[in-house]
């Protein structure tokens, strides 16, 4: 039962039998059709030159999240589709507030054609997935690479690319830079003081000892984000428990939260906070406050992705070199080695379903994921990309370059967990909330899971919160 | 002139009223009809779900949460605005101690009318993103004087135990300015004999301002209740600017569960729509009372 049907029959029960209505239906919900088909868009003809089927004059209509990365990027990646199809039109914009921008469109039926669905206004994809408002891009992964002959565009991607965009399987969400999460550090304050980033959770909580008596915080983290301090807290539990950790909490079995390798992590991050390893007043700070008292030495450590570089790039001085590495082995039981790391595309882009030109978008996906996208998108923004092999012949960045080292000295063992792409609200406000409590001393390690367990649970038992499995 | 009056009234009538049914009325009849709707806002699909939001509101413990802490602004944010901005004014146009016989105020009233007003020129996101700064826990220019001083220098914000009220406080300052200049200009309205009047009697200043200014300025002290209760159910900017309702909910206001249940965490506009008619349900009692409350007997000087 759609709109027009809860309006007339709320009209017919004389609820709404006011000139109201007639403003009422010209308004929020109304919009769209359900049943529109697909009349009014544009399709071509498939063939080997255009294996999805581009309309070669349609044009294309693409919005772009204006955070770190800019726009820039997306301007060039526009210029290569236009000389593939010079009689497209293509409609760029750029803004900071996907949801409030873009959510009348999806409700009216007339959403872009190709949205970077990114940053604090990023629109929740499982309320996208669970209202079908995505195309399948599965089409996409098995066409051929624009410029990698005899390869599919999945086979140019590097490994979990495809896991952290599917939905049951389906294929809804093109992640299209590659971040990886770890512990950073200056490798210019650890060479003057001669210390040594420790391989084990012993030997850092020995190293943090020696930081602090020199006069240094070992840790700093986002007070007003948390969230922070749970990928490392989580990273050290799968390294402990192996991957089957993240399934349970991914998939919000009973009790993931307090499986024994997740025990064991808190206890072991508890130290830090026992043994006031952390900065002072960190609770207090949001995330750009903690890492510029990071990036002023006034801590060693501090948990980010590698988007960290570019952030602080205005206020990180000259020679600091920052580098990131795996969190600490808790012993020799773990069940993954110490360079273990975990890396996952972020970065989303996603083509609505009700776009009038969907196989545009598709195209513009594979521009994107093209060697010559990717290595321009490298250049432009100091980030990874999705695409493998894409970083040779260009000059990274000091801290880009040891994410590219972590990376490949993770290699197969590295892992990831997806819960915060199924339910968005359980880390941004729950596990976060949680976090806060913990890493500021107010709650035990036993606590600190309950919480996180409780948050699990109420997502679970939410029957309006559509739920998805990952596959083992 | 009968004839061509109607037309001149509806003409300057019409268009205000068409454009307030549209984009005041509509919007509002709209979130009844859509609180009770499961709507996730981002298709046209919405099925009615009758009354289950609101059931399902009942039972949320943040709501509650949130609930509780709008209804300590309620309690706190008039009272102590009103009262701050009841003495400073009166300072301003009745403190000074020069001539004993006159009314005046303090010595550089006009500079201090000036400064306190300075809040309410600035938009709430500077006030918020200022008063961000000076609770910053280590280079704030709050811990920097408490160290100074050899005092503890708490985190502020980021401490369950002080976040709600730093919010508190920058709500009563940056409001105070505005009830100091109206009830500035109420007080310059007072005729000058009642006060010499009394002063001859021998009167002193707290008997001035509790038998004579406040009740005369009644009517203004009412509109500052009122528009100060409004402004306490809200809280939204200051909250999501300065704390986002942390750490761990503890300084959490219904707007930022309204705002976070549709745009933040989550897409669910139904049930956000329904926290929305509470809250205007409960802006709308509170109005009320406040206006019957202050009720009084209006005084007209001759």
């Amino acid at each position: 039962m759609n709109r027009r049907d809860i309006l007339r029959r709320t009209a017919a029960a004389g609820l709404l039998a006011t000139p109201a209505a007639g403003l009422l239906a010209g308004c929020a919900t109304s919009g769209g059709g359900d049943d529109k088909g697909d009349a009014g868009t544009y399709k071509g003809t498939k063939s080997e030159q255009n294996p999805l089927g581009v309309k070669e004059d349609a044009p294309l209509e693409v919005v772009i999240f204006n955070g770190g990365f800019g726009e820039e990027y997306a301007k060039a990646h526009e210029a290569m589709y236009k000389e593939k199809y010079p009689k497209a039109e293509i409609k760029h914009s750029a803004t900071q507030e996907i949801n409030k921008t873009l959510q009348p469109r999806f409700v009216d039926g007339t959403p872009p054609d190709v949205v970077n669905n990114s940053g604090a206004g990023q629109i929740d994809p499982n309320g996208l997935v669970s209202q079908n408002a995505l195309a399948d891009l599965g089409e996409l992964l098995a066409a051929p690479s624009l410029d990698q002959p005899g390869k599919s565009v999945k086979d140019t991607l590097l490994p979990g690319a495809v896991d952290v965009g599917s939905y049951d399987g389906k294929f809804l969400v093109m992640n299209y830079t590659y971040t990886v999460y770890g512990i950073w550090y200056s490798t210019k304050l650890f060479a003057e003081r001669n210390w040594q980033y420790a391989k084990t959770w012993d030997e850092h909580i020995a190293l943090c000892k020696q930081i602090k008596a020199a006069g240094i915080a070992p840790w700093t983290y986002a007070g007003q984000h948390p969230r922070y301090m749970s990928w490392p807290l989580i990273s050290t539990a799968i390294k402990f428990g192996g991957p089957s950790v993240a399934t349970a909490i991914d998939n919000l079995e009973p009790n993931a939260w307090k499986s024994d390798a997740m025990k064991a992590a808190a206890d072991a991050w508890y130290q830090i906070v026992k043994d006031k390893y952390i900065l002072d007043g960190s609770p207090g700070l949001d995330h750009k406050q903690s890492q510029t008292a990071w990036c002023q030495g006034k801590a060693a450590f501090i948990s980010c992705g590698s988007w960290l570089e570019s952030e602080q790039k205005d206020v990180t001085p000259a020679g600091f070199n920052m580098t990131v590495a795996p969190t600490p082995s808790l012993g020799s039981g773990d069940k993954l080695p110490f360079e273990a790391i975990r890396g996952t595309a972020g970065e989303p882009f996603i083509v609505p379903a009700k776009a009038k030109n969907v196989a545009g978008g598709l195209e513009y996906l594979r521009v994107m994921l093209s060697k010559k996208g990717a290595q321009d998108f490298t250049k432009k923004v100091a980030s990874l990309t999705v695409v493998a092999g894409t970083t040779e012949g260009v000059e990274l960045p000091f801290g880009l370059s040891t994410v590219v080292k972590a990376l490949e000295a993770s290699g197969s063992n590295g892992f990831n967990w997806v819960y915060n792409n199924y339910y968005r609200k359980l880390e941004r406000n729950l596990v976060d909330a949680a976090c806060g409590e913990f890493f500021s001393g107010r709650s035990t390690p036993a606590e600190f899971l309950d919480q996180c367990q409780k948050g699990a649970d109420s997502i679970a038992q939410d029957s309006s919160i559509k739920k998805y499995k990952r596959a083992a | 002139m009968r004839h061509g009056r109607y037309p001149l009234i509806v003409s300057f009538l019409l268009p205000p009223l068409v454009l307030y049914g549209v984009f005041v009325l509509s919007p509002y009849l709209q979130a009844f009809q859509i609180s009770t709707t499961d709507w996730l806002g981002y298709s046209a699909q919405a099925d009615p779900v009758g009354m289950a939001n609101f059931r399902t509101l009942l039972h949320d413990g943040y709501v509650w949460n949130a609930l509780k802490n709008n209804a300590i602004l309620l309690a706190l944010v008039p009272v102590l605005t009103i009262a701050l901005g009841l003495f400073f004014a009166t300072m301003l146009t009745m403190g000074g101690r020069k001539g004993r016989a006159g009314v005046s105020g303090v010595r550089g009233t006009s500079i201090y009318r000036l400064v306190y007003f300075f809040p309410q020129v600035l938009s709430v996101v500077i006030i918020a993103l200022l008063w961000k700064e000076i609770y910053h826990p280590n280079s704030g220019l709050l811990n920097g004087t408490l160290r100074a001083l050899g005092l503890p220098a708490p985190t502020w914000l980021g401490d369950p135990r002080f976040a709600f009220w730093c919010v508190l406080a920058v709500m009563v300052w940056s409001n105070v300015g505005f009830y100091v200049v109206l009830f500035g200009a109420a007080m310059q309205a007072i005729p000058r004999d009642i006060y010499e009047a009394v002063m001859l009697d021998g009167a002193s200043r707290a008997v001035m301002l509790r038998k004579i200014t406040i009740p005369l300025l009644w009517d203004t002290v009412q509109v500052a209740w009122i528009y100060l209760a409004i402004a306490a159910l809200d809280g939204f900017i200051l909250v999501q600017l300065m704390t986002n309702g942390g750490p761990n909910f503890s300084s959490d206001v219904i707007g930022m569960r309204m705002y976070d249940t549709a745009f933040g965490s989550e897409t669910k506009f139904g049930y956000a729509s329904a926290i929305g008619v509470v809250m205007f349900f409960l802006t709308l009692s509170v109005a009320v009372l406040a206006l019957r409350a202050a009720r009084r007997d209006r005084i007209e000087y001759s």
